[in-house]
């Protein structure tokens, strides 16, 4: 069906299903219990999951297919995002011109950059892109600044000339992001029992573009195009021997990656109007790596799952402080409390990078196929079927 | 590829999602009859507390967070009471805010605008915090005071010096109890005149960002009203932590004073890099070469160790202030965890308890009641003198302390020595001074 295999249909069925009823899914336990602390379903960290996502499946279209590690994703998320503010400021607060400006600012952007980095491989072309996004994130950060106002960010003011549209509204405040009216902030609560559930615009505009974008990438992955991108990655100089000129292909992958980038970086200034430099950090293009290896990279879905994974311990676990954790064990007599306390301590709060290293060790030592890997081993488990069927499905890494 | 089979599970499913799909949009129809965005419903009201906990301002940020823990712990009544003995308002009794009892949510800032709007954003949306707070950088203070205009809560901020904080970018729903980088240039500028001669050729090195801007604009405009000259200014990054080749060239450009519009690790790294260099035994135009901080810590000082010495600086408070407000709160944090409080951590223990007697003040938590209740609020005994909070910008106006690096320190927090208290008539100016201007408080914003 809509031109995908079986099983590539069930995967993005399965994907549709796990966007839409997200909000149901990432608030399993009631608002006044204790474990509420585990939620993820309120919108901001269900849209940073989405946008994300659509960030490192880009991302996986590149790494995963070419084996070209770009180390300077973060350029093409944050010049997305400039452009999707200034698109608010001078043109309108609805969302579509904003999108797809930044969509082609990032492209642009990405076959300057591609064309220069595409010229060598390995490490040498992971430290061109390097070197690139920490350019573009020095600029922002000070020469630009008549552009990206520093570090403090592009934000959208009261004197904003738009064109289409109001500076401020009729009661003096900042107009919001909007699709046609509909206010990407605004959010339904649904209560059912003791559960709260939230529905926000934003969320749905997000997830319904995720799900194009993984539509899309499914697509590439199968497409003679997709064969010929992981022809590359499997030995270049076999490819140059047959005749073929593969930088075309790479090149193409590399915008295509870029604007899924540029698209995620607009997706984010639509929920949240601000555009900083520190999104083209150094830090920020590791993070998109992490995501892609966390999740299982050249898998379809593993990016997705790497991006939420990440996302969540940066916004559940360094929110749990020593006052949270004493709630949990204040069971336990007082001095034991106190001992247990101070052994979770260096573990969550401001210790969530800790964990989350840890937990990267573990996965990239124990499951080096990503969260897929781990996946797919509990599903075999279950099935108690042959390894061999069932790797098939999933994974895509090229054989060789 | 295209194969297409139907079975009746297949027709099922699809039409299910698809079903779904299109029911989806009509749940946005109907909007929520809240009155304001978290309107606090239990026996307990949410308070967010926003700080770095990670990154070049960590330190400042684990203060703030203790002086956040004794004021909720005093708003509840727990502890001696702290300054709400000695606060001029007398709304507030110790059974929490309108008798909810407080509750407390943390986030880290990474001292980066957006992971500081995601950790607001998740406390507003998540824990349904009624009120933000915190941060230790201007631009992480500007980049959530917005937010918080935009989801209809209150934010009171933490340390930020900036004049755009409540100048071009100040907004209804924001509010900032810190002096700014204009008072700093007013109370400092007529004190090194005294001390240095009204005959002197500064050179500037100034953090590249928000804050440094416009204190080094600040500093600037009050020492050559002095007829001081500015020789030269040079911006360098934040993340920078050796100065080394920004020094150098102050030796050879005929300058007689070093500014350094630094803050936090920045300055303690230069005035570092600046001693060794031998900056301070140099003789230029046959005078002492001397060097100005004019934003001034404790921590920082500390960080400094022995370079801080005899070094002319400004600060928002500091604990050996004899007023009984101060005393009250350095004898409580002292009591709590051992060592005085810094000014950051001053600064965000009064916010929490102007906002709670705002709230009481005013009857309600609704953002726009309570920002009515703080707006040309007059109050005393927080250990600042007769302190206002303007309403036409929600900065507060009270005293400046002038500071030097003490010479002989007796103990490792008695580093700065108080020089001058600068009356608040001298720090005072206009909303609509040129370097405030350019932006309005708009309206408040209640949220949905």
């Amino acid at each position: 069906m809509f031109g995908l295999g079986k099983k590539d249909f069930t995967l993005f069925l399965i994907v549709a299903v796990l966007a839409l009823f997200a909000p149901f899914i990432l608030n399993p336990f009631p608002t006044d219990s204790g474990l509420a602390q585990f939620n993820a379903g309120y919108p901001d960290l269900m849209q940073r999951f989405v946008i994300f996502g659509i960030l490192a499946i880009g991302f996986n279209i590149l790494f995963g297919l070419t084996g070209y590690l770009s180390f300077g994703h973060a350029a093409f998320l944050g010049v997305g995002s400039y452009a999707a503010v200034w698109m608010f400021k001078l043109l309108s607060m609805n969302v579509i011109p904003a999108i797809l400006l930044s969509m082609i600012v990032a492209g642009l952007f990405a076959v300057v950059i591609g064309y220069v980095s595409l010229r060598r491989s390995g490490i040498y072309f992971s430290i061109l892109t390097l070197a690139f996004a920490q350019m573009s994130y020095n600029l922002a950060y000070s020469v630009l600044t008549p552009i990206t106002n520093g570090e403090t960010g592009l934000q959208i003011t009261l004197d904003d000339p738009r064109v289409l549209g109001v500076s401020a509204t009729a009661d003096g405040g900042i107009p919001v992001t909007n699709l046609f009216g509909m206010e990407m902030r605004s959010f339904e609560t649904l209560v059912l029992g003791p559960w709260e559930f939230q529905f926000s615009v934003g969320y749905y505009l997000a997830a319904i573009i995720m799900l194009i974008s993984f539509y899309v990438a499914i697509r590439i992955f199968r497409s003679p195009f997709g064969m010929m991108l992981r022809a590359i990655k499997s030995n270049q100089n076999r490819l140059y021997y047959t005749g073929l000129n593969a930088r075309p292909y790479t090149l193409a992958a590399f915008v295509i990656s870029g604007m899924y980038a540029g698209l995620a970086g607009g997706l984010l200034a639509c929920m949240d109007p601000l555009a900083g430099a520190e999104r083209m950090q150094w830090t920020a293009s590791g993070e998109v790596v992490l995501m892609t290896i966390l999740g299982g990279a050249g898998t379809l879905i593993g990016p997705v799952l790497g991006a939420g994974f990440i996302k969540y311990f940066e916004n559940i676990f360094s929110k749990i402080n020593d006052q949270v954790v004493h709630g949990w064990v204040s069971f336990l007599p007082d001095g034991l409390e106190d001992l247990v306390v101070a052994l979770i301590h260096p573990f969550v709060g401001k210790g969530w990078h800790l964990t989350l290293g840890l937990l990267f060790m573990l996965i990239v030592i124990f499951l080096p196929g990503g969260l897929v890997e781990g996946g797919q081993r509990i599903a075999r488990r279950l099935r108690r079927k042959p390894a061999k069927d069932d790797a098939k499905s999933a994974s895509t890494t090229p054989a060789e | 590829m295209s194969k297409t089979t139907l079975t009746r599970r297949g027709v099922l499913r699809t039409g299910a999602v698809a079903g779904a799909g299109v029911a989806l949009p009509t749940i946005f129809t109907a909007s929520s009859a809240r009155a304001f965005t978290n309107a606090p419903t239990g026996g307990s009201v949410t308070l967010g507390f926003n700080v770095p906990q990670t990154g070049p301002y960590a330190d400042e940020g684990a203060d703030e967070l203790r002086a956040y823990e004794l004021a909720v712990e005093h708003l509840n009544g727990g502890g001696d009471g702290g300054m709400l003995n000695t606060f001029s308002s007398k709304a507030l009794d110790g059974t929490g805010i309108m008798g909810k009892k407080v509750e407390y949510v943390t986030g880290d800032t990474q001292t980066k605008s957006d992971a500081a709007r995601a950790s607001a954003k998740s406390m507003i949306e998540k824990d349904g915090a009624i009120m933000i707070t915190g941060g230790s950088s201007s631009g992480v203070a500007i980049a959530v005071q917005g937010l918080c205009q935009e989801a209809g809560v209150i934010f009171m901020a933490g340390l930020t010096h900036s004049n755009d904080t409540t100048g071009k970018d100040k907004k209804a729903n924001g509010f900032r109890h810190f002096f700014n980088a204009y008072m700093s240039g007013a109370a400092l500028a007529p004190v090194l005149a005294k001390m240095y001669g009204d005959d002197r050729k500064a050179y500037h090195l100034t953090a590249d960002y928000t804050w440094g801007w416009t204190q080094e604009e600040s500093i600037k405009a009050a020492t050559e009203a002095l007829g001081w000259e500015t020789v030269n200014a040079v911006k360098t990054p934040l993340a920078q932590t050796d100065f080394s080749s920004y020094i150098a060239p102050v030796l050879n450009s005929g300058a007689d004073v070093l500014v350094l519009n630094h803050y936090g690790g920045n300055m303690v790294n230069s005035l570092t890099n600046a001693v060794q260099f031998g900056l301070r035994e140099k003789q230029v135009n046959g005078k002492n070469f001397e060097i100005v901080v004019p934003l001034y810590s404790r921590l920082m000082a500390r960080g400094a160790g022995e370079n801080v010495k005899g070094i002319f600086g400004s600060t928002n408070w500091h604990w050996s202030l004899q007023d009984a407000g101060s005393k009250a709160f350095v004898q409580s944090f002292g009591t709590k965890y051992g060592f005085p409080p810094s000014q950051a951590a001053h600064t965000c223990y009064v916010q929490t308890l102007l906002y709670a007697d705002a709230v009481q003040r005013a009857g309600s938590f609704d953002p726009c009641a309570v920002g009515e209740a703080l707006a040309g609020f007059e109050f005393d005994g927080l250990g600042n003198g007769p302190t206002l909070y303007r309403a036409e910008d929600h900065q507060c106006f009270k005293d400046v302390l002038v500071v030097k690096g003490k010479e002989n320190p007796t103990s490792e927090f008695d580093l700065l020595e108080v020089v001058e208290v600068t009356p608040r008539a001298q720090v005072e100016y206009a909303p609509d001074h040129p370097m405030f201007a350019g932006g309005s408080l708009g309206a408040c914003n209640p949220g949905a």
